[in-house]
């Protein structure tokens, strides 16, 4: 008999084992109300990882509820495994993304690759195919040798797990910040297509049903990966290896097939993916919502390894698992279905109509509590806030004004600064081409896909630029939103809404929690002005790394729009010498958060860029009306390192030139960070037209074919450069800094 | 029952990347009597007692555990409990 | 026409190619299970791209040992055209149908983007309606596209015009910037780029669609003779 059956409740409430696993003592005595008795170890562990942040969001809660969810197409808000949004002829976009920050600190490989394995089945269980797989990612400095494998080992994992299902990896965001030295962001998020009429619940519906179990065999991997995710990062956690979990998308590829396959069989009732908390969450979570309650007979498990306790099965994360709940009476026709596939499906439950979750394990009951405890009865907490002094001493500074620079120089290391150079170092290792839907790759604003069989598209982007979250959080709330739909508008694109990773520091900092509420705030009212729903999410707090030091407030912007007919996606580069280069929107000084200040100062402080979201709202409008009236040739926001590096961007794909005229303060209007403002290359003859219809564009130059970028104030050449000399620092960038020993 | 220790390697003659890729890693490590690297797979197969053991084992890399246009093989036989 | 796309289990460009031919080329296609195994009604055995098998062990070698090889086979010496890509390329290396192994990629990474490919022969079922030495623009997407055979065999492939694609820039570290090579008999070509991803000029290339239709036009002119 394994030793944790030894372990007796009078123990672990003597001990506080309770403790090891995560549980407070106030959570452990409520928990104790709630049986009527002490909790026996399984049972402890079922709470431990229910109650957990990353399964019951106790300290976001409060927080989350200030997101809009709501909206005309929504079909699906947060609560089930992704959000569902109808795209019109009855078909709908699902997607949502989720973070694997822990585990890929651990295990970077591994880490990664499971992220993206779990983000692809919350998807495919809602009945979906996915059609894309979008990542943002965040390191350290990539001086550091360490930084340097956890990046190549992320992007390899990624790439891994990803080509072999044969999902595309369409687009992202990598950037690079001191901040994440100890502590990498890995964020995954998939997009799915589906018909209305496929769209799954994962219910245990219908007293009497049988519940099944289907995919990889359970083994001690990932046990308390949960909690592992809602800790700080310690020395301690490199020794917990063993926690993270290995992934096999050859097994996953299969289950995608069968699962969009017997969502088709009227046997079915339910289906949810085992993911973070493994069977507990997936097995409760599914009573929880029918209103009814399960008993499952352990024995019947598939187990990989042997002598498993209870505890151990219903804890561990193996991957590329299934639980489904089929009509009473059918399993068999269901176990035929994945057969098919080489799988095997088990009955391993019932639904009751008890309301409780009862577990027996060699004949015995090892766990029988109210299903509702696990699922909906965790503590939520309203954690203190307090204004951070830093923030205080921001918003009292001047502002921040660089000294007078060498324009050319200043741009060629702005280009060179990884979070600005190209990311095809690591997209190439993307397959971002399989299932022949992808019409923008990576590399422009957003990627677009088009819709087989119909005239529509989807773009889609993630975004966030954590430097203004850190020097207001609010403010760069609000830019994060507004900036995705900026590069989705770009594309020809409607923003439909978006799915949010927020990733912070420890919620039990005062500190940290008021960049949680305020980053929250700011978001939810981009989200009203720019009718961009919040449709799912996922939390992800203790980002800390040895020492305490909290990552910059991260919170992802996954964002999803709808291009009526693909005649109007538009690329961000400028396709021919002729057109003319428009910039929408006036400039100001504005440095607080830009990757200027970072480059000059090794640091980001004062105020971040304004926003105006009427104003934005309306040029966005604008733009995409211009756009869906054929009158715009390439669009691109104006972002990191300002109007100098988004006019380069827009020559490189092309090699061409331009010619433009600069009036006022040159290193503001060069390099300044002021939102709201957009890059567009229109054609002559669209001249008029255009400027109708977009009220603030100011005409500042045209394309060349001399291949050279050359920016004038009045008559005299200020800045003047090849644009291959500047391509080829953007582009190798990154490889030199992952070759480069040190 | 046998346990059959396989090990496949990389002809001679044929280039192996990852073994160059460690090599330099190797090297870079400042291990400078590093002269060559050679990545090969390593596999445990149990079997039950038979007739022509060695021949069995001797089909199946030919098969399918290595591919005789690129890999060699070798393997011992211990007996397992 | 009928085209067989094969699907095992990890395939996943199956649907790609499927499309390719169904809805570009507009042609009959049916994605065919491995365990459903007759081959016998269809005119040409398309094996995709894909991880069949996770590629464990060794790209392709666990799909060439499946029941449905013996079939793949037997089309192959009636003299079908049989097209494999990428993974199916490497399928095919595998079974034996073509010389050769695979490698991993020279710089150990899964690549993937549009590769400039040379028709070395333009004098096939697969590529007859391409021009001799014409460049094109095909998508490559692969970590093990390293393709390798001893010296002997090189000059084989070479003396008989069984190279059908280079590389006009050798991505990989192929031996001869081989991107794709068919049997003496030439109606079995391999290739790693993928043609049916370039049969749409709207993601981009539409260059790959001239090998299908190469396939169908001498399908035609075959049928066109039997009858």
């Amino acid at each position: 008999m394994p030793s944790m059956l030894e372990i007796n409740p009078e123990k672990i409430e003597d001990q506080r084992l309770y403790a090891e696993m995560g549980l407070k003592d106030e959570e452990y005595r409520s928990i104790c109300s709630i049986l009527g008795r002490r909790p026996n170890y399984t049972e402890v562990g079922l709470f431990s990882v229910m109650w957990s942040e990353h399964c019951s969001y106790k300290n976001s809660k409060p927080l989350l509820k200030k997101f809009p969810t709501e909206g005309a197409h929504v079909l699906q808000g947060p609560g089930e495994g992704a959000g569902i949004i109808d795209i019109g002829d009855n078909q709908a976009v699902v997607f949502k993304i989720e973070s694997h920050n822990h585990p890929s600190a651990v295990e970077p490989y591994q880490g990664a690759a499971t992220g993206v394995g779990g983000i692809l089945r919350d998807v495919f269980s809602m009945g979906a195919r996915p059609i894309a797989l979008l990542n943002s990612l965040r390191f350290g400095s990539l001086s550091q040798p360490r930084v340097k494998y956890l990046f190549e080992e992320v992007v390899r994992g990624i790439a891994g797990y990803g080509n072999c299902v044969g999902v595309p990896t369409v687009g992202g965001e990598v950037q690079f910040d001191d901040a994440y030295n100890g502590n990498p962001l890995v964020n995954a998020m998939c997009v799915g297509l589906i018909d209305h009429k496929d769209i799954q619940k994962g219910i245990a519906a219908g007293i009497g049903n049988t519940v099944m179990y289907v995919g990889a065999k359970t083994g001690r991997d990932g046990i308390h990966g949960a909690t592992f995710a809602s800790e700080e990062l310690s020395e301690e956690s490199e020794e917990k290896r063993p926690s993270v979990q290995v992934g096999d998308p050859f097994m996953e590829k299969l289950l995608i097939e069968a699962c969009l396959d017997v969502i088709h069989h009227e046997a079915l009732v339910g289906i949810q993916d085992m993911g973070a908390a493994g069977l507990t969450s997936s097995a409760s979570e599914m009573a929880s919502k029918a209103g009814t309650g399960m008993t499952m007979n352990l024995d019947l498990i598939p187990q990989r390894e042997q002598d498993m306790t209870a505890y151990e099965m219903m804890l561990s994360e193996s991957q590329e698992r299934m639980l489904l709940v089929v009509e009473k009476g059918r399993k068999e026709e269901i176990a035929n279905v994945f057969r098919k596939y080489n799988l095997e499906a088990v009955a391993v439950g019932e639904v009751t109509d008890t309301k409780r979750f009862r577990l027996v394990h060699h004949d015995e009951v090892v766990a029988d509590v109210p299903v509702d405890s696990l699922a909906e009865d965790a503590p939520v907490y309203h954690q203190p806030s307090r204004i951070p002094e830093y923030y205080e001493e921001f918003q009292r500074m001047e502002p921040y004004v660089p000294k007078p620079l060498d324009y050319l120089s200043t741009l060629l290391n702005l280009l060179k600064q990884p979070t600005i150079a190209s990311k095809e170092w690591v997209y190439d290792q993307y397959d971002s081409m399989v299932q022949t839907n992808t019409v923008v790759t990576p590399g422009s604003d957003a990627a677009v896909l088009r819709v087989r069989g119909t005239e529509k598209a989807l773009a889609m982007t993630t975004d966030c630029n954590s430097r203004y979250l850190y020097v207001d959080p609010e403010a760069g709330g609000k830019i994060a939103v507004a900036e995705a739909a900026r590069n989705i508008v770009c594309s020809g694109g409607r923003p439909l809404g978006i799915t949010d990773g927020l990733n912070f520091g420890s919620p039990e900092n005062p500190e940290i929690f008021w960049q949680m509420e305020k980053s929250v705030e700011g978001m939810s009212e981009a989200c009203r002005e720019l009718e961009t729903p919040v449709i799912g999410g996922n939390v992800s707090l203790y980002n800390e790394s040895f020492g305490g030091q909290a990552i910059y407030p991260t919170p992802i912007v996954g964002m999803v729009g709808l291009i009526d007919d693909v005649a109007h996606i538009t690329r961000s580069h400028a396709k021919k010498s002729g057109d003319l280069v428009y910039l929408i929107g006036d400039t100001y000084a504005e440095f607080g958060g830009s990757e200027l200040q970072g480059l000059l100062e090794g640091r980001h402080f004062g105020k971040a860029p304004s926003l105006d979201l009427q104003t934005e709202v309306n040029r966005q409008k604008q733009l995409l009306t211009a756009i869906r009236s054929g009158l715009v040739a390439s669009a691109h926001d104006v972002a990191e390192g300002g109007l100098a590096v988004a006019l380069a961007e827009k020559l490189f794909e092309n090699e061409l030139g331009c010619e433009v005229i600069l009036e006022g303060d040159l290193t503001s209007e060069l390099f300044s960070e002021t939102q709201s403002r957009f890059l567009v290359t229109v054609s002559k003859e669209n001249k008029q037209s255009f400027e109708h219809i977009i009220t603030d564009a100011h005409q500042i130059g045209t394309i060349t074919e001399d291949g050279v970028y050359r920016v004038k104030q009045d008559t005299v050449v200020v800045l003047e450069e090849q644009t291959s000399t500047l391509k080829e620092a953007w582009k190798g960038a990154i490889g030199c800094l992952v070759k480069s020993k040190g | 029952m046998h346990k059959v220790k396989i090990h496949i390697t990389l002809k001679e003659g044929v280039l192996d990347p990852q073994g160059k890729a460690v090599q330099n890693s190797l090297q870079s490590l400042e291990y400078s009597n590093v002269q060559d690297v050679r990545v090969g797979k390593y596999m445990e197969v149990y079997l039950e007692e038979s007739e022509n053991l060695e021949s069995q084992i001797d089909r199946m890399c030919d098969q399918l555990l290595a591919n005789p246009v690129i890999e060699n093989y070798t393997y011992t036989i211990e007996e397992a409990g | 026409m009928k085209f067989a796309v094969i699907v095992f289990p990890g395939s996943n460009c199956d649907r790609d190619m499927y499309h390719a031919v169904k809805d570009q080329l507009g042609e009959e296609a049916d994605l065919v299970w491995y365990k459903e195994a007759n081959l016998a009604d269809y005119d040409a055995i398309l094996l995709p791209g894909g991880f069949s098998y996770g590629d464990y062990l060794r790209s392709g070698a666990i799909a060439a040992t499946s029941d449905i090889i013996a079939q793949i086979s037997k089309a192959a010496k009636a003299g079908k055209p049989v097209l494999g890509v990428c993974n199916g390329f490497q399928i095919l290396l595998e079974m034996g149908l073509l010389p050769g192994a695979m490698l991993p990629n020279e710089k150990l990474k899964f690549m993937c983007h549009y590769e400039t490919l040379i028709v070395e022969n333009s004098d096939t079922m697969f590529t007859r309606s391409y021009d001799h030495q014409e460049k094109i623009e095909i998508p490559i997407a692969h970590g093990d596209g390293n393709y390798f055979c001893d010296e002997q065999t090189l000059r084989e492939l070479r003396d008989n015009n069984q190279i059908v694609f280079t590389y006009d820039q050798n991505p990989n570290g192929s031996v001869g910037n081989i991107a794709g090579i068919m049997n003496e008999k030439g109606n079995v070509l391999g290739m790693m780029p993928h043609p049916e991803r370039a049969v749409e000029a709207l993601l981009g290339h539409d260059d790959g669609r001239r090998l299908f239709e190469s396939i169908l036009t001498h399908w035609r002119e075959q049928h066109a003779i039997n009858a």
